[in-house]
């Protein structure tokens, strides 16, 4: 089989794998070697395939053999589908290429289980160790660690990756048990929990010692599966929280469920991903990572999911009219970030610029708040513009009539000859 | 207080030189340009010699007042902003006479278009950092690049660390001028224009193998054409590599055409380091 098809097989296996980010490791390059990671905070991306997804890394698998049986993954044993691999130095050799040519900004392996999660694993530190020593490569590296696998061997590839990953997929145990009978929680988590230490411990010999080798510089994220089960967005937005606080998580990846599979336990063939959902469940996932917000705040056990109309800032902002309007002079920075439209650049914009201005309704724009949203939520100096009109109750309305051209979904048009009124 | 028009050789000293010129002279702006631009003759206008010591002391001037200011003035430089010049010497005027308190208020009428073009240029350096295509020609990686801004400064840094044992060049095709970088040095000079040579057949080979890469990781049933086009506008893809025709994934047959010249002129050969003429106006260090 020749390199291009093995690629094809490889990359088409990979590529419901949410996770393509090149941030949180700044390494300088080094002397011999190829590359480096020091990048915008944000990461580079170098692509953006036909789906709009950012492409940055060479996202394959090593191999798309498995013998594990995850109803929902392409590649699980049972499915007809050919099956490659890559040797190690074929890997490497299209790493370097490709980074030299500008095309990635570093590699992001996984694979599928062959044989044990031990010897996969070794499978994955062989091929790293190869590009890392033989080939000096210094860019960016993201590895799946396998569940299951044994200790040694995880700390053994953090020495190797910038980045690792367990994916945890499916939110809840009884969604592992009746789809991905090989897995188990206490596989997913141990090696999440070890990554956390060993990082931490990490970070102390560093401050002691400072060319000891870093372990997972660019720390550790996860995948969920959205809509394969019936778990509710509160549901797994906690268990995001949880991640963040215990594990110490970086990025939390969300992937709507595309249907691969027949299967009587899974959605059909022909159901559409719920890419609404997953953009809902990202917008929530930031105002929880830079916003201050509690899952709590955002849904209660009434309301387990988020309204699909509106994004969840504003959903907080309808249900607590009583905290609005908020005044742009004086409030403080944390209160700016609840408003809608408000985002922490105008924030920060708009804590600078009033320290020596008065600032005007017609300034805001210029400082980066979307006025479409903000408008109903701030006054300035104490005032509205006069030709604003809108009442507390029609207020959802006025905010999804100023999102709708961005809604996947065609909003019902209500007629006055509808035969079921 | 003359009113004049001034004209330079649009280089960043040479800017710096209008101003020292304006003040020396005491006479008022109400144009600058550059060589580049289209020349009005109905009005009087005056050359003015760039002279380093002369700009140097503006620039300390600048500084003196306003270290951000003197960062700012530089970076929006390199933008594409309508009457650049006038609206930095403006900036700067004001900043002579009153001081750089109003540099903070970021909605001021003379400050925020310049921030606006700064983002501007910033957005688009960050794209081009991840869209530069090289494609290797006999040991050099080639690039060309069709930016609105000048991002090729500040491209420099970025490459230049990211393969440092390289020897590479990029090619701006706007601005007619070409970053080279081998040997550990690095120049940026005028290049009039510069025609990419057929690739061979490994270049032709990862060509295919990145197209392939790209058209795979797609998922179809999530295809969004608008959320591709607002992250990566076309305006990029042509000198993107998964863009291309057909034409460009194939070697030619002849081994005679694949041999033709690999480098732009200007360039001695790969891996020895260019000449040392005078480098291209405003480089930023």
């Amino acid at each position: 089989m020749d390199l291009l098809e093995k690629l094809t097989i490889l990359s088409d296996a990979a590529k419901y794998d949410a996770a393509c980010t090149s941030s949180g490791s700044r390494r300088g390059s080094r002397k011999g070697m190829i590359g480096n990671t020091s990048t915008a905070a944000a990461g580079c991306c170098h692509s953006f395939s036909a789906d709009g997804r950012c492409v940055t890394l060479l996202k394959v698998l090593l191999t798309n053999q498995c013998i594990y049986h995850c109803k929902y993954c392409v590649n699980r044993c049972s499915n007809d589908v050919p099956r490659a691999m890559f040797s190690p130095r074929e890997l490497a050799e299209l790493t370097i290429g490709f980074y030299r040519r500008n095309y990635i900004e570093g590699l992001f392996l996984s694979s599928g289980v062959v044989r044990s999660p031990d010897y996969t694993m070794e499978l994955i530190i062989r091929a790293l160790r190869i590009l890392r020593e033989e080939y000096r490569f210094n860019g960016y590296i993201h590895a799946k660690v396998i569940p299951g696998s044994s200790p040694e061997l995880v700390e053994a590839l953090g020495l190797l990756a910038d980045r690792l990953s367990v994916n945890i997929e499916l939110p809840s145990e009884s969604g592992l048990k009746l789809l991905a009978p090989d897995k188990t929680k206490r596989a997913i988590f141990t090696p999440m929990r070890q990554i956390r230490d060993v990082r931490a411990n990490n970070r102390e010999e560093l401050a002691k010692y400072r060319h000891t080798p870093r372990f997972a510089p660019a720390g550790q994220s996860t995948q969920i599966i959205v809509g394969a089960t019936g778990d509710s967005d509160r549901h797994i937005l906690l268990l995001a929280q949880g991640l963040y606080q215990n594990y110490k998580l970086k990025r939390m990846f969300y992937s709507a469920y595309v249907p691969v599979v027949e299967h009587a336990l899974l959605p059909p063939r022909d159901a559409q991903p719920p890419l609404l959902r997953e953009h809902r469940l990202y917008q929530a996932d930031w105002l929880l990572r830079f916003y201050g917000f509690q899952v709590d705040e955002l849904l209660d056990d009434q309301t387990p999911d988020l309204n699909p109309l509106v994004d969840p800032k504003c959903g907080w902002a309808l249900a607590h009219l009583d905290f609005f309007p908020v005044e742009i002079q004086t409030a403080d920075y944390e209160t700016l970030l609840r408003v809608p439209g408000i985002g922490v650049t105008s924030a920060r914009r708009i804590v600078a610029t009033r320290r020596s201005t008065r600032l005007r309704w017609e300034d805001l724009r210029k400082l980066g708040t979307v006025m479409k949203r903000a408008q109903y939520f701030i006054t300035v100096g104490g005032r509205r513009p006069t030709e604003l009109r809108f009442r507390p109750e029609t207020l959802v309305q006025n905010l999804t009539a100023a999102e709708r051209p961005a809604l996947h979904q065609p909003m019902e048009q209500l007629s006055l000859f509808d035969p079921a009124i | 207080m003359q009113e004049m028009i001034y004209l330079y050789d649009g280089s960043f000293d040479g800017f710096l030189c209008c101003i020292f010129e304006s003040y020396s002279k005491k006479e008022v702006l109400t144009a600058i340009y550059s060589d580049e631009d289209f020349l009005p003759l109905l009005y009087e206008m005056r050359t003015v010699q760039t002279a380093p010591a002369h700009a140097a002391r503006v620039y300390r001037g600048i500084r003196k007042h306003s270290p951000y200011a003197a960062q700012l003035i530089r970076r929006a430089f390199l933008c594409c902003m309508e009457q650049r010049e006038m609206q930095l010497y403006r900036l700067v005027v004001r900043l002579f006479r009153e001081g750089p308190a109003f540099l903070s208020n970021q909605t001021d009428p003379m400050v925020h278009p310049i921030l606006e073009a700064v983002r501007y240029l910033s957005a688009e350096l960050e794209k081009y950092r991840g869209f530069v295509r090289f494609s290797e020609m006999g040991g050099v990686l080639g690039a060309e690049i069709t930016p609105r801004n000048r991002v090729l400064p500040l491209l420099r840094p970025h490459f230049c660390s990211r393969y440092q044992n390289e020897s590479l060049f990029i090619f701006d095709r706007t601005h007619h001028e070409a970053l080279f970088y081998a040997a550990g040095k690095a120049q940026i000079r005028p290049l009039e224009s510069f025609q990419m040579a057929p690739p061979d057949q490994t270049e032709a080979n990862f060509r295919l193998l990145w197209k392939r890469f790209y058209d795979t990781i797609g998922i179809q049933a999530r295809e969004n054409p608008k959320l591709r086009m607002s992250h990566m506008p076309k305006r990029y893809w042509a000198d993107m590599t998964e863009f291309q025709g057909p034409e460009w994934f194939k070697a030619p047959d002849t081994p005679a055409d694949a041999a033709a010249p690999s480098a732009p002129d200007g360039r001695s050969a790969p891996g020895i380091p260019p000449r040392s003429e005078p480098s291209a106006p405003e480089s930023i260090p």
